[in-house]
């Protein structure tokens, strides 16, 4: 099935692996909420350098992570295809200034402008990417689980990550069983059906999957209860890792680095590094 | 006498949902460190009695007690579930279910974890109970690398970290294969004595669980104790057998031989039986009596298998070269240890999967390019688990659906669904919908939405899991009938009594590979097969040897057959 | 806030795995590049049944895992899922699903509930925060946001509606059966 499109962790031991799950966590959230904010190329460029150089230390290769990246590709080239189909003098809007390169029909036209905005656009997403990638494959999902609740989120809720985790292999096993069964009835939901039998043929898939699922639920809870799930308000992890030197090296540089980054975008009073005026 | 660790008095229990109680008037005591075994029909209310000492009754069942219940001094049905989980382990049927951590070391800290002990005393515990039964060299993998029994193995360390004083087992053999079974059996044995804990098993699978010995049976039926004895006592009688619970197969042997069961004899285990002169004598001329043998009509070639190989992902290969005939009308079993690939071989037939190569030939017909759904014609495949494959609410609509979708005309398919659900005993239930049913029932509903498409070829893999002795002979007498009619029957299984009794011939799969194809008899008395495939040696061999009868083979195909004329007879009557 | 019990734990975490396994599962549809979103009846059902808090988090979780094990989370489309689950599940709160009553009212509450969360998630929610974050072209964002609206409530409903009939039918009380 979609098996190849499904990353899971890799232990191969770099420094980003030996981060406690919650250091990375953080981090990763703060470059994420930094991009978010940002539109200065400058600091997406720094960004994106950064980036890289951790994508590089962490030891995962170009090969773990082509298909994905193929697909991240396209995604990206659409998305910008779309962006300007739709609004093809947007960055003149944004920065104020129009510097016309082609004109092409009607009004789409190319500006300088309108180049810098996609490469910004494009810059926000790209610079991310190394990163998840780098988190979802270096961190042990069970000590992710851990590393949730130590950064304040109730431990239900961390547990219920966990939960998540444990049971997606199960399921999609079962969604397989279940859709084999039902093409061995004639239904099915691949095929050159109208789109309204398409979906009726889903609900064939889906009804069995969400009672099972139901029943599952019921299982697990009274197996969690039985063994004091629940009985107070806290609660230790075993796959938790203790806090090192160098997790309190990153988080620190993190935020400097975050906190800076946000300062510099905002020096001139605005979120975007404008160098047409 | 001691204070017993738990104490039934007048014992009743209600479900909210239900109109009637589902147990009556429980007398019952159990010592510090007895070992006992709760035995009875499916619905007699063994789980409802484990609920009740567990605390999930009346936490996560509400429902009305009447009388007392003290567990290790708790006042069970007042106390909160947290209390009696420090008295009470429960490892549950579902090896699944009750797996939750992310990976082995992670589920055994589990409630560790809840109960925020200190991580590096978390570890040592872990360590020490990993050792203790047997996997601690595991503690980093994941639970779908995993056999069955390990599983099994893991989920009895999660309840052991808390050093309770009561271990409870809710089946926990089903979905085993018979080594793993048997291993289980020996490991609960092996932790009882280690740590001098009470342990209370329930399973109907007498013989396994005899395997290593309990000091009591308890047999309930519709919600009472029926007897509650000693292994010796309840083997001697006629009580197993009269409330629908198999004996182990050397007592009925033995029973058929004429042979009287004092408890003086041991009759609870094979190795300790102690049988007089006479005894063995009458067995050996039980033995001797002639019975029909029926002969199978040597039939055409239906099913050929030609050098199958296949693996779910690149590098791993899951079914190696296999090959193997079956005709028009046999009865075949598929049997061999947890992972094997059995039903890796039932997806290819069907075409769940594509084989890397070899083919799958039909009435002399490659079916290389057929779609699931055109195979579907001819090859009915009954999954291991129902739930997996009913889609619909209501009885009738899901024995109809493959008509439907195949646009028959409405009354042919009903004519045709009616026909099914009375072959399967379903067609008074045809307006229910199927979420009623036991899942006994919900087999047979998947077995029917299998019929009414009228294939040759009929596989089944592991039909009677989770059965009890009632309503497994119901489902493979019926499997039976359907042979009879012309139906070509494949079964998986890891049950090696139905494999004995309703087949004729086993293909034995090991670690990928096809290692036999043989009778059923043969296979159980040939060592080195059996400890390969992971199944377990019939008592009638040891039977055999016991009675100095030779060759074993002879004597299990002797029993077989007149089991089956017993039977048919009973049948006909 | 009340504390979650167990079970809503539970299926918080099993509502996830579904809604990761289904959002990777894409069913074309005869418009080129748009899929059928399977996960968001789903959620719909698992919001009926557990309760608000229950779908906003099965939405943030599942789709946070869908987006993380591809090319990165798109936050602002994550917390439009979840927000999808909250407002599914406030709407249905007083739908009675365990009593097997599920009738034409009941249908067009849940129809009428979905289509509106919706609206406002894909109409509203995503766009303007995709606004905030990414400062895309408003019109971009609403179309796309539209297109996505349209086709998932039709499944929604669609599939949707399908899955609680057949659940109510499922919750029948066992005394009302008879063989005949
Ligand atoms: N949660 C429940 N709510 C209402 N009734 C229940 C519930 N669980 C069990 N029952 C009823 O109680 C009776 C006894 O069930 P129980 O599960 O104890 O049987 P059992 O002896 O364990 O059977 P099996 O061998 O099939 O597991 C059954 O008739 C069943 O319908
Ligand atoms: N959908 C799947 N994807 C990947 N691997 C699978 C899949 N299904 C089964 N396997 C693997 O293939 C091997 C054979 O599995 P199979 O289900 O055929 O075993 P089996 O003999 O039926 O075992 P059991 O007696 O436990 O049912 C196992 O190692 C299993 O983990
Ligand atoms: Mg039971
Ligand atoms: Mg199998």
């Amino acid at each position: 099935m979609a098996n190849s499109l499904i990353l899971s962790y890799l232990p191969r031991g770099s420094v980003v692996h030996k981060l406690t799950g919650t250091t990375k966590l953080i981090v990763f959230l703060l470059f994420s909420v930094a991009t978010m904010v940002t539109y200065d190329t400058r600091v997406l460029v720094v960004f994106l350098v950064m980036s890289l150089a951790i994508f590089k230390i962490s030891r995962v290769h170009y090969r773990d992570v082509k298909l994905i990246l193929w697909m991240a590709f396209v995604f990206l080239l659409l998305n910008n295809l779309f962006v300007y189909l739709f609004k093809p003098e947007y960055g003149v809007e944004i920065y104020q200034s129009r510097t016309l390169l082609v004109q092409l029909i009607g009004p789409y036209t190319i500006t300088a402008q309108q180049l810098f905005y996609h490469l910004n656009m494009t810059l926000k997403v790209v610079v991310v990417i190394p990163l998840a990638l780098v988190f979802i494959l270096c961190t042990d999902p069970s000590e992710f689980a851990a590393s949730l609740a130590s950064i304040g989120v109730s431990y239900r809720i961390g547990y219920a990550v966990a939960l998540a985790l444990r049971y997606i292999p199960d399921v999609q096993r079962d969604y397989h069983n279940i859709n084999q069964a039902q093409q061995a009835r004639g239904v099915d939901i691949s095929g050159k059906d109208k789109l309204m039998d398409r979906l009726k043929g889903s609900a064939n898939i889906l009804l069995p999957l969400i009672l099972g699922s139901l029943n599952r639920i019921e299982v697990i809870s009274n197996a969690m209860e039985l063994r004091g799930f629940g009985k107070n308000k806290r609660r230790t992890w075993y796959a938790k890792r203790p806090f090192a030197t160098r997790d309190r090296v990153v988080l620190i540089l993190g935020a400097v680095i975050a906190i800076g980054s946000l300062i510099f975008t905002f020096w001139d009073g605005s979120r975007y590094y404008n160098p047409f005026i | 006498m001691a204070q017993p660790i738990i104490e039934f008095k007048n014992f009743g229990f209600q479900y909210d949902a239900q109109a009637e109680p589902t147990l009556y008037n429980i007398d019952l005591a159990i010592q510090p460190g007895e070992r006992v075994l709760i035995a009875g029909p499916s619905g007699s209310g063994k789980s409802t009695i484990a609920s009740c000492i567990n605390g999930l009754i009346p936490f996560s069942y509400p429902g009305r007690c009447t009388g007392s219940l003290t567990v290790d001094g708790v006042d069970a049905p007042n106390a909160s579930i947290f209390e009696l989980s420090k008295h009470v382990g429960t490892v549950l049927q579902d090896p699944d279910g009750q797996f939750i951590g992310l990976t082995v070391g992670e589920d055994i800290a589990f409630a560790l974890e809840n109960q925020c002990v200190a991580q590096p005393e978390m570890k040592q515990t872990v360590e020490r109970v990993a050792r203790l039964v047997d996997v601690e060299n595991l503690l980093e993998q994941e639970p779908h690398a995993l056999s069955g029994g390990q599983k099994q193995r893991v989920s009895l360390a999660g309840v052991m970290v808390d050093d309770v004083k009561v271990l409870l087992f809710d089946e926990p053999l089903a979905n085993l294969d018979p080594a793993a079974g048997k291993q289980t059996i020996e490991l609960i044995d092996q932790v009882q004595q280690k740590t001098g804990a009470t342990v209370i098993i329930i399973e109907h699978r007498l013989e396994d669980v005899l395997w290593r010995s309990v000091d009591r049976i308890v047999l309930m039926g519709e919600g009472r104790i029926l007897a509650d004895t000693t292994p010796e006592a309840l083997l001697a009688g006629n009580q197993l057998a009269e409330n629908g619970i198999r004996e182990p197969l050397y007592i009925t042997a033995l029973k058929y031989a004429g042979v009287s069961l004092e408890a003086e004899k041991k009759p609870a285990h094979v190795d300790t039986l102690r049988l007089t002169e006479q005894d063995k004598a009458a067995v050996r001329t039980w033995y001797q009596q002639t019975v029909a043998r029926p002969q199978a009509p040597a039939a055409a070639p239906l099913l050929e298998v030609k050098d199958l190989c296949f693996g779910y992902s690149e590098g791993v290969t899951n079914l190696r070269d296999v090959s193997f005939t079956l005709n028009e009308g046999d009865m075949v079993s598929i049997v061999g240890r947890n992972g094997a690939g059995k039903s890796t071989l039932a997806k290819l037939i069907c075409g769940f999967e594509t084989p890397r190569s070899g083919s799958v030939w039909l009435n002399g017909r490659n079916l290389e390019g057929d779609t699931i759904k055109e195979r579907a014609a001819h090859i009915g495949y009954v999954m291991q688990n129902p739930n997996q494959m009913i889609s619909q609410s209501l009885i009738f609509d899901e024995v109809a659906l493959g008509l439907r979708t195949a646009k028959l005309p409405e009354d042919e398919v009903e004519r045709r669904v009616n026909e099914a659900l009375t072959i399967c005993g379903l067609y008074p239930f045809r307006k229910w919908p199927v979420s009623a049913l036991s899942f006994g029932q919900k087999k047979r509903v998947t077995i029917a939405s299998v019929l009414v498409m009228q294939p040759k070829v009929l596989i089944l893999d592991e039909p009677t899991a989770g059965q009890d002795f009632r309503h497994y002979t119901e489902i493979m007498e019926f499997l039976r009938s359907l042979n009879q009619k012309g139906y070509t029957v494949i079964m998986v299984t890891h049950d090696m009594h139905l494999m004995l009794e309703y087949t004729s011939r086993a293909l034995v799969f090991n670690q990928s590979r096809m290692i036999g194809d043989l009778t059923p008899a043969e296979l159980l008395c040939d060592s080195t097969l059996v400890e390969q495939a992971a199944l377990k040696e019939t008592s009638l061999f040891t039977l055999a040897q016991k009675c100095g009868i030779q060759p074993p083979e002879a004597f299990v195909q002797h029993f077989i057959d007149y089991d089956r004329e017993v039977r048919d007879k009973w049948q006909t009557v | 806030m009340k504390k979650m019990s167990v079970k809503t734990v539970v299926a918080i975490g099993i509502g996830a795995a579904l809604f990761f396994v289904l959002g990777k599962i894409s069913i074309p549809t005869p418009v080129p590049n748009t899929y059928v979103s399977l996960q968001y009846a789903i959620q719909a059902v698992f919001a009926g049944l557990f309760g608000p808090i229950a779908g906003l988090v099965i939405g943030l979780i599942g789709h946070a895992l869908v987006d993380f094990t591809a090319y990165g989370p798109w936050w602002s489309w994550i917390i439009a899922s979840g927000v999808f689950g909250l407002l599914t599940g406030l709407f249905l709160g007083k739908l009675d699903l365990e009593s097997g009553e599920f009738g034409k009212k009941q249908i067009i509450l849940f129809n009428v509930s979905q289509l509106i969360a919706h609206v406002i998630c894909w109409g509203l929610v995503a766009p303007v925060l995709d606004i905030v974050i990414y400062n895309e072209p408003l019109e971009k964002l609403f179309a796309q946001g539209l297109t996505a609206g349209i086709v998932n409530a039709i499944t929604t409903g669609v599939v949707g509606t399908i899955l609680l009939v057949a659940y109510a039918k499922t919750r029948t009380k066992k005394g009302s059966l008879n063989k005949e």
